[in-house]
């Protein structure tokens, strides 16, 4: 399982990839927005995509709709961890095909659910 | 004037002194000259006040461009830093921490499962003796462990200090934001008389990062639970 984490601030991807060691996945790789972690996803190296919204470049959202639109990337599980916390962005984020939602600051535990969960739906509708 | 004036008139005039009449009204016309020049005089100092209010204003605010605001941005920059530095140092004290923990709590498991073995006499002597050199060898470095993460947690602890010094310097900054509010809303009032009011209605998708307690928007959730609530009546 390799995982691609997306924030624009270094810190943020190191405690994400810290936290998803401690849940036992070690093979990840980090990009700084979406410009940069599209040609990473489109080499087909990756299994799980992990974002933030606001970042310069290109947005979590946007990269979330480029996900769905590529035909080989479509039913990548993407998990938004993002501090916008209105209802009209979770319900955009929900129409546009987001996996999962997490709001900063958030916890360890928090994480290790939600990436449970996106699994457990995999599985369910295989 | 006065009622004395008016009679000191009637009386010069039924007399006939054309002389004393002059007079009188000429000191009643000085009286009110006088309280005319004080309004003049009043009027030209409130606008002379105004202009230099806002002259005050004007150069405060020009000031505040000039060297205010990049004075800040500055600031705010090595603000950026500093938080970065302390998030940096403190994730590589965990990073190196984590693992001497790692090991640390494997080590132990490891020599309790055996101890137990020991305990309930299933060990063979031989096995013992393998036993009793790995207790000695953890013995002998766990000081060392130990110490390694104690000066990572102090590291940890002294990376906290930036919460001072960017508090610090973001009070500077807040009373700067201050300074143009206040210079900033004193010249709209001299030029405008009509209410204060925001130019502009935010649009509901506009990104605004992290919720500020006291000031959040209407439709922000409060918790992640609201968010997963939000998203199962979506039927996620």
């Amino acid at each position: 399982m390799k995982i691609l984490i997306v924030d624009d601030f270094s810190t943020m991807r190191r405690i994400i990839k810290n936290l998803l060691r401690d849940l036992g996945f070690n093979n990840t790789s980090e990009a700084d927005d979406g410009n940069t972690a599209l040609p990473m996803l489109k080499t087909g190296k990756f299994d799980f995509l992990i974002t933030d919204w606001n970042m310069p470049g290109m947005q979590g959202i946007d990269l979330l709709r480029a996900v769905r639109a590529d035909e080989e990337l479509k039913t990548m599980p993407v998990l938004l961890v993002t501090a916008e916390s209105k209802k009209e962005q979770i319900v955009a984020a929900a129409q546009a095909g987001v996996n999962g939602y997490i709001i900063k600051p958030f916890t360890a535990a928090t994480l290790k659910e939600k990436i449970e969960k996106i699994f457990e739906r995999i599985e369910a509708s295989k | 004037m006065n009622i004395e004036m008016a009679r000191e008139l009637v009386t010069c005039l039924e007399r006939g002194d054309r002389n004393g009449a002059d007079e009188i009204i000429s000191e009643i016309s000085r009286i009110k000259n006088s309280e005319l020049f004080q309004q003049i005089g009043k009027l030209t100092r409130d606008l002379h006040d105004v202009l230099k209010g806002f002259e005050i204003d004007s150069n405060r605010l020009s000031d505040i461009a000039v060297t205010g605001i990049p004075d800040a941005k500055e600031r705010l920059n090595y603000v950026m830093k500093m938080t970065s530095d302390a998030a940096t140092k403190t994730l590589e004290s965990i990073e190196e921490a984590m693992p001497v923990c790692e090991s640390n709590i494997a080590d132990t498991k490891a020599m309790h499962d055996e101890w137990i073995r020991f305990v309930s006499r299933e060990m063979t002597a031989a096995e013992f003796r393998t036993l009793s050199k790995k207790i000695s060898a953890f013995l002998g470095s766990a000081k060392e462990s130990n110490d390694k993460i104690k000066d990572k947690l102090n590291e940890i602890l002294m990376a906290q200090g930036f919460q001072d010094l960017t508090g610090q310097i973001l009070t500077r900054v807040i009373k700067l934001v201050q300074d143009v509010e206040d210079s900033l809303i004193k010249i709209i009032k001299i030029s405008k008389s009509e209410e204060l009011v925001p130019y502009a209605e935010k649009s509901a998708m506009e990104l605004e990062g992290p919720q500020i307690a006291g000031k959040e928007s209407a439709s922000a959730v409060k918790s992640q639970d609201e968010v997963d609530d939000l998203l199962s009546s979506l039927g996620f």
